[in-house]
């Protein structure tokens, strides 16, 4: 199928990119002020023992050798280590990687289940009760943040009716699902009101459409018209609007994963930067960009498998 | 209780009786449509035929019972075998909808679902109304898109709509329509957005299905030749209201209202292209086109290398004369536009453009801008052309303020002369765009354009987007202009017809490059080339008593004008056959017809 060649071939285009991603991390990151032998010293170390921990990580070495060592360890998968952790950052990040995957993913399944009927609703009974009520709470929603639409839940759901666990990440499949319901639906609420504006759009524009009525002349029932000539074509810019916020998304986790002090990589990113851990700063970063690079790769797949117009 | 009620033979199949509907606007009820009757019977064609807001599409949706949720059906009844269908209950409704009546619409391109396989589109209408198995209503599918003349159907059932030329999807959704065997099929408007070829091949298609199914059709136009050609009776309307009924031979020979006279007067017609001959003009052309090509590189693969080329314009060579309409002609995707956008430097070219006796290449800014003046565009949506957030007395006097030309007070002296010249009074230059109806609105296109005194104006199919009465009137003007202003028009045109009616020469194009050059009479009159002639025997004409053209051969699809780096197509290399008139040897374009 040519039209999937472009999966084999894009590829090969994310090698200049996660270059570019990789030097602008970290110097980034070295612009960060602050001396990290000084802070894993405390305020009292001598000269001696903080020259003795520069030479250890290679901060003494120009920025362009860091770079280089840098790269050689990666090769050999180590990304250095975290001078708070004293392991590899890579394995630093194997271990936090899933509950920020975990949490991204129930996010965007949920808003997509909230904002799917939402939309619906609200697109046929165009103008109604509903539909008001709908374009409302999107609008607030959007206004939110999610610190402290963080901070409500916790206090109705776990605080007065204790239902979920107040914060944390579980060992067993279960455990991590009730963990991760309220930090999901917190980002799972600002990112349905986005979707549902989108799809209410797509789905109102559907609902007038050339396709729609010649469905309807055709006799088809308007459930048909609508789930499977409207729902369908309104779907296709979603996946694009979802892509175009994963960055956006990926930042949320950060904070989200601080109000619940779930165990991920934005909770990792915090740690480090407080204790200028470059290691672990330009680790994160950097996975946070490859996630972004992929998961916009991701949604391309999504959209040539959606629309059979598109070519890539 | 009126008579007929009972089906049988003799009785109508289908019976429209007072109907009127009417939209609400404010809490106001706007009249659409007042006390329309009429009776279909088995097997007829019945056209209804009338401009924009006459009423016409819209009976159609009552009619199947789509009406948009801001319009009703204040009173009267639409009887299917004795039954009310406007009294139906929705779901009843829905059995009939596809069942009984089916429907095809004008646009082949927005009516089929993009993200749909045809196959399963045809499947799903076949399986909403009876209880087939999958693999049954495939085979159903098959064999109705046989039945519309489409070869391969299992392997059309697999492509998605966007694989499909438009001529094709229109089959498709016949197909979808007949596949159900229907008593009735409406065809709102089914040939106007298509090419003149491939409409031809649609009403042919259209006769012949009828004649084998029995079916009898509603057909929505406001083409007068497509009723001449496909009714047995006609109705008028206009402004909601039914003006004429009749026999279409009838209707054309001994039309009774004012109104269907009108409308009969302002059809362009055909003939073998006699009237004046062309002015021959010895002063130099206002613009010289030699060898002309438009290429547009199409890039691929990794480092985004050009792969292929679309060879939209090749090796064209004309002049325009001042005063002279030059007509240029051909189905979509020929290149005609181009050729515009290239006179005006809005595309890059190769090959050697002159306007007023200078090149266009190696301008300076200051003399592209000079250029401008000479050269202005009027376009086929005034809508579009016009921003809507500007008083139109400042649209047109827009261009004296852009090439600095005259006073405030001279420009708007300029701007109340040029109203009135295109028929437009004065007062109304404080209003918006949208406040005006389509031809006043191509009329203060006209006066834009002619507001800076061009040599040249572009007309890209300035008069296709409206109704025939009203395009009678802008091409008077623009005639008028012509002969007051000697300004020189080069017409864009996918119409025949009305090239036939203005023009002084034609090039027919096609595929990128000109079949056929010559005067009006020289092409219309003893066309040359097959493609022309084809062209010509494609339009329907508008009267009853016309013997058809022999059915033409279904055409396969036109092939394409994109090549792989280094090839191009055929050089059409056009020879002089006698005072003046070109045409191309005929092997480029057999592809076309043999196919």
């Amino acid at each position: 199928m040519h039209r999937y060649r472009f999966v084999l071939l894009r590829p090969l285009q994310f090698l200049p990119v996660l270059f570019g991603i990789s030097v602008i991390t970290f110097v980034l990151v070295r612009l960060i002020p602050g001396d990290p032998a000084r802070i894993l010293l405390g305020a009292r170390a001598t000269p001696t023992a903080i020259a003795n921990i520069r030479a250890q990580y290679g901060l003494d070495e120009p920025i362009w050798m860091q770079y280089l060592y840098f790269l050689r360890n990666l090769a050999d998968g180590e990304m250095g280590r975290s001078t708070l952790y004293k392991i590899d950052v890579l394995r630093l990040i194997a271990t936090r990687i899933e509950p920020t995957l975990a949490l991204v993913g129930a996010g965007v399944v949920l808003a997509l289940l909230i904002a799917l009927p939402f939309s619906a609703v609200s697109a046929r009974r165009r103008g109604g009760a509903a539909d008001h009520a709908v374009r409302l709470v999107s609008t607030a929603g959007i206004g939110f943040p999610s610190f402290w639409l963080g901070a409500m839940l916790i206090l109705l759901f776990s605080v007065h009716l204790g239902w979920l666990p107040v914060s944390g990440y579980g060992e067993t499949l279960a455990g991590k699902l009730t963990h991760l319901a309220l930090p999901g639906l917190t980002i799972a609420l600002s990112l349905s009101a986005v979707l549902t504006r989108s799809l209410r759009a797509g789905m109102i524009a559907g609902l007038q459409s050339d396709v729609a009525t010649a469905a309807r002349a055709r006799g088809m029932p308007e459930g048909v018209v609508f789930w499977r000539h409207v729902v369908p074509n309104a779907l296709v810019p979603v996946v694009n609007l979802l892509a175009v916020n994963i960055g956006w998304l990926i930042g949320g986790t950060v904070v989200v994963e601080s109000v619940f002090a779930v165990p991920g990589l934005g909770n990792l990113m915090v740690r480090g930067i407080f204790s200028r851990d470059y290691m672990v700063v330009q680790g994160v970063a950097l996975t946070f960009a490859v996630a972004t690079v992929l998961i916009n790769f991701l949604a391309d797949i999504v959209t040539v498998a959606l629309d059979p117009r598109v070519e890539l | 209780m009126e008579t007929g009620m009972q089906a049988g033979p003799g009785a109508p199949l289908l019976s429209v009786r007072g109907l009127t509907l009417a939209a609400s606007r404010g809490g106001e009820d706007l009249p659409l449509v007042e006390g329309l009757s009429f009776d279909l019977a088995w097997g007829e064609t019945l056209a209804i035929a009338g401009e924009s807001g006459s009423g016409k599409s819209i009976t159609s949706l009552a009619v199947i019972g789509l009406l948009p949720p801001a319009v009703r059906a204040v009173a009267g009844r639409v009887l299917l075998g004795g039954r009310d269908l406007l009294a139906l209950p929705e779901a009843a409704m829905r059995r009939i909808r596809g069942g009984r009546i089916a429907m095809i619409f004008q646009e082949p391109m927005t009516s089929l679902n993009p993200v749909m396989s045809v196959g399963a589109q045809l499947v799903e209408a076949i399986c909403a109304h009876e209880p087939l198995s999958r693999r049954e209503a495939r085979q159903r599918a098959a064999a109705a898109l046989h039945a519309v003349r489409i070869a391969q159907p299992e392997r059309r059932m697999r492509q998605f709509p966007h694989e499909l030329s438009g001529g094709m999807r229109q089959r498709v959704m016949i197909a979808m329509a007949l596949a159900l065997r229907p008593d009735v099929l409406i065809c709102d408007e089914p040939t106007t957005a298509l090419d003149v070829t491939v409409q031809r091949e649609v009403l042919d298609l259209l006769r012949e299905l009828q004649r084998e199914t029995g079916t009898a059709l509603v057909l929505i136009t406001h083409d007068m030749g497509v009723v001449a050609e496909m009714a047995t009776r006609v109705i008028v309307m206009r402004a909601g209201q039914m003006v004429e009924e009749g026999p279409v031979e009838r209707i054309f020979a001994a039309p009774r209202a004012d109104y269907t006279r009108e409308l009969l007067a302002a059809v362009p017609r055909m003939g073998r292209g006699e009237g004046a001959p062309a002015p021959v003009a010895k002063a130099a052309p206002v613009a010289r086109l030699a060898d002309l090509r438009v290429r547009f590189d199409i890039r691929g693969g990794l480092l985004q290398r050009v792969t292929h080329r679309v060879h939209a314009v090749e090796h064209v060579d004309f002049d325009i004369l001042p005063a002279e309409t030059f007509a240029l002609v051909g189905e979509s995707g020929c290149g005609k536009s181009t050729i515009a956008r290239a006179l005006v430097g809005l595309v890059p070219f190769q090959g050697h453009v002159e306007v007023a006796g200078k090149a266009l290449r190696g301008l300076s800014a200051r003399g592209r801008r000079a250029l401008c003046r000479d050269v202005q565009m009027v376009f086929q949506d005034p809508m579009a052309a016009l921003d809507p957030r500007m008083r139109v007395g400042d649209l047109v006097a827009e261009p004296l303020v852009i090439h600095g030309i005259g006073t405030d007070r001279e420009r708007r002296a300029r701007v109340a002369e040029l109203f009135a010249r295109v028929g437009l009074p004065q007062e109304v230059a404080d209003r918006y765009p949208h406040e005006f109806s389509g031809g006043q609105r191509q009329r203060i296109c006209i006066a834009r354009a002619l507001a800076p005194r061009p040599k040249l104006i572009i007309c890209d199919e300035s008069v296709s987007a409206l109704d025939v009465s009203v395009q009678a009137r802008i091409l008077a003007l623009l005639e008028a202009l012509k002969r007051e202003f000697g300004i020189a028009y080069l017409f864009i045109s996918h119409d025949m017809a009305v090239v036939e009616n203005i023009a002084d020469r034609v090039a027919v194009m096609y595929l990128g490059q000109i079949v056929e050059l010559g005067t009006r009479a020289q092409v219309f009159g003893d066309p040359r080339h097959p493609y022309t002639r084809r062209l010509i025997e494609a339009v329907p004409v508008p009267d009853p008593a016309h013997a058809a053209p022999p059915r033409l051969r279904l055409s396969g699809e036109v092939p394409s004008p994109i090549h792989a780096l280094g090839q191009g197509p055929a050089r059409a290399v056009l020879r002089d056959t006698g005072g003046g008139h070109l045409v191309a040897d005929t092997e480029m374009t057999a592809v076309r017809t043999t196919a």
